[in-house]
């Protein structure tokens, strides 16, 4: 049978594997109920991102939304199955079913959202491609590098954005070509190179792991756009609904200044908005076929995005990133939810 | 004799053995002086780092180490060697992954029944051994039904399995289920009825054509596009499906040299007295076969045993899959050199003891045949 069985598969891989891709997969949403519990696909560890800890709980901004999806859905946020994905594989676990939503530091682009039937439903962290130096060179500016030797990841997006930057400012740089970030990261601080760059938030982890973290710095120069967030399968808007309102909930629990400890007080506010939020006024849940009380679940069980962000990868925790670029649009970052009415 | 005379005796035994292998000649002197500053250079170095200068679970000021910040390397920087906090503070996922703790005695006692249950196999000299065989095939549904859960035990998926128990799941479940495959596919490369033998032939240089990481990823992302919706597998069993597929493929060809080796008046002698092809097989060819094949056969299962590392990429926490994920908590990060020393100790342990095994069988095989 198993004979017959790698036969089969022989066959179909000869085939061609975009002819064999399944469209409908009926309600996520139905599933999800009746499964009794939220499949999400994670990262297989990226530290504040989402990692199991010591207890073998995972904890992550990322796993946070997967978090407030299964309190919004279940009014328990702990009915999560993490199904850990790495790169390779996460979107086509995500097409074949096996997850309901992908939450792992995944940028959005064009081609994934719509040439790998994808859905982005949101951001929930904008990162971007940047450098670390040791203090010591006394550089302030990305501008400053010319003629820097940089420990570079080769066939990533972040070589290419390296080589239009510096070609577009007229510098120069001599790259050293390694395999994987944790092999950059060895490289740049044995010395090999002066400059390392990878996404921002990357280079915020890997500076928390070292003996003397302020002696490297992260300079102010961000040079792609790596706009973080979890997708959903294309063909089922209801089910991306839920989960972009599950995000934004957390977002506008932020603006309306509702946290875990205070939401319930916050149930008898005067603010029309936070009360359509909390389910006091009643009938937002319903549109989204969930219960009233659905966004109180999210704020009083995972808490609201500045939470989120203060626990897991904030300036008092060992990695220490600035709010930045993801603070609210009013604090002077672009982290903005449509109105909840 | 008196205790001196043996003594000396014992003393110029080592002092000849000394001069015959190692200062022979000037230059041996100097090769081996060479080697002994290196070895000493070395060796000491990793005991003063693993040992000697090393945390375990305190630090030099006594305190309970909870996360990288009370290493006392990180405190004292240059002074102190490994912090093998890490390990301690992760034991549980080392050895079960995300298996509910409340529940790991359930793996705990398939551990201890593991020795028992492969012992039958092992070695052929022990008493009782019809009933550890009989043990032996108990074990896999005993296995299955404490490990996964059933009636009157809390279910526990695979995706919480972990560590240890997913490298010893896959590694031993592979080897289990890859041996009788490999012997019908060995027997069946070598059969002389057309379809079956090319079947064989198929099958076998396909998956060993393919390297092992090609077939994970085929069972564990294109195996569910082919299925309905909703179908599907459990992605370990779809891991185990690739790995025994793989490992059955080089065991038939491990089994195959065996059955070559066999003379073939071995097989005429049987037929001219009647026995029918099975017969001739079963109590003729094969247990001859099996034991010249037997070392390969260890070989094959020392690779793969090291193989099912693979399965990181498809997402499943095997040893080192649990230890890069302690690697990515804040809590410990940058400990690289503990958890992978501590990963490739375990990964050593079993793998030496299977070589060991090996040459056990290739001795005692020696005398059978003398």
């Amino acid at each position: 049978m198993t004979k017959i069985k790698s036969l089969f598969i022989s066959l179909v891989l000869t085939l061609g594997v975009s002819t064999a891709i399944a469209g409908s997969h009926g309600s996520t949403h139905d599933l999800v109920k009746e499964r009794g519990k939220l499949m999400c696909g994670s990262n297989t560890g990226l530290a504040g991102f989402g990692a199991p800890n010591d207890a073998g709980v995972w904890e992550g901004i990322d796993v946070d939304v997967c978090r407030a999806v299964a309190a919004a859905v279940f009014g328990d946020a702990s009915k999560v199955e993490y199904v850990p994905t790495t790169s390779k594989v996460r979107f086509t676990v995500l097409q074949s079913g096996e997850i309901d939503m992908l939450s792992r530091n995944t940028t959005w682009t064009l081609s994934r959202d719509v040439d790998l039937g994808l859905e982005f439903v949101g951001v929930n962290y904008y990162d971007g491609q940047g450098f670390m130096v040791n203090k010591s060179l006394g550089v302030s500016s990305a501008m400053e590098l010319d003629g820097a030797s940089v420990c570079i990841q080769v066939g990533t997006t972040t070589e290419m954005n390296l080589a239009d930057f510096f070609k577009a400012n007229g510098m120069s740089y001599e790259s050293v070509p390694v395999e994987t970030n944790s092999e950059a990261d060895a490289a740049y601080t044995a010395g090999r190179c002066d400059v390392y760059t990878t996404d921002a938030s990357g280079l915020y982890a890997s500076r928390a792991g070292y003996p003397d973290p302020s002696a490297h710095v992260v300079l102010p120069e961000i040079v792609s756009k790596e706009p973080l967030g979890p997708a959903v399968r294309h063909g089922d808007s209801e089910w991306a609904d839920i989960v972009r309102w599950s995000l934004n909930a957390m977002i506008i629990g932020e603006e309306l200044g509702i946290t875990s400890a205070n939401v319930d007080e916050m149930k008898s506010s005067k603010n029309p908005e936070v009360l359509r939020l909390l389910g006091v006024d009643a009938g937002y849940g319903a549109m989204l076929g969930l219960s009233d009380d659905w966004a109180y679940n999210i704020l009083s069980q995972v808490g609201n995005y500045s939470e989120s962000f203060e626990k897991h990868i904030g300036p008092n925790t060992p990695i220490n990133i600035q709010r930045g670029l993801n603070a609210l649009y009013k604090d002077g970052g672009i982290l903005y939810a449509p109105p909840f009415r | 004799m008196s205790a001196t005379t043996i003594q000396i005796i014992s003393r110029s035994k080592y002092y000849n053995w000394l001069v015959k292998n190692l200062f022979s000649s000037w230059v041996n002197t100097i090769l081996t002086v060479i080697a002994l500053i290196f070895v000493y250079q070395v060796g000491s170095f990793f005991l003063n780092w693993a040992i000697f200068d090393a945390d375990f679970r305190y630090n030099f000021q006594g305190e309970l180490i909870i996360d990288r910040g009370f290493c006392s390397k990180n405190i004292m920087p240059g002074e102190y060697g490994a912090c093998w906090a890490i390990i301690f503070a992760r034991w549980n996922q080392f050895m079960y992954g995300l298996y509910p703790i409340e529940e790991a005695w359930r793996v705990n006692l398939i551990y201890a029944l593991l020795p028992l249950a492969i012992i039958g196999i092992l070695f052929d000299k022990i008493p009782f051994r019809r009933y550890f065989i009989y043990f032996t095939f108990i074990f896999p549904f005993l296995a299955y039904f404490m490990l996964y859960g059933g009636p009157g035990l809390s279910v526990v998926g695979t995706n919480k399995w972990g560590g240890l128990l997913v490298t010893l799941f896959l590694g031993v479940t592979g080897i289990g289920l890859a041996f009788p495959l490999s012997i019908l596919l060995a027997l069946g490369r070598r059969s002389k009825m057309p379809i079956i033998k090319s079947l064989c032939v198929v099958f076998i240089e396909f998956i060993r054509g393919v390297p092992l990481i090609t077939l994970l990823f085929t069972a564990n992302v294109m195996l569910p596009l082919f299925l309905p919706d909703g179908v599907n597998p459990d992605n370990l069993l779809r891991a185990l499906v690739a790995v025994t597929l793989f490992q059955s493929a080089y065991m038939a060809e491990a089994i195959r040299g065996g059955l070559q080796a066999i003379p073939r008046g071995q097989v005429e002698a049987a037929q001219s007295l009647g026995l029918s092809y099975w017969q001739t097989t079963r109590k003729i060819v094969l247990p001859q076969a099996l034991k010249i094949a037997i070392p390969p056969i260890v070989n094959t299962c020392i690779g793969l045993f090291k193989d099912t590392s693979l399965v990181l990429i498809i997402g499943l926490f095997d040893l080192l899959g649990i230890g890069r994920a302690a690697l990515a908590d804040m809590t410990w990060t940058k400990l690289y050199y503990e958890v992978y020393v501590f990963i490739s100790l375990v990964f050593f342990i079993f793998c030496f003891g299977m070589s060991r095994y090996s040459l056990y069988l290739e001795k005692k095989l020696k005398t059978d045949n003398s």
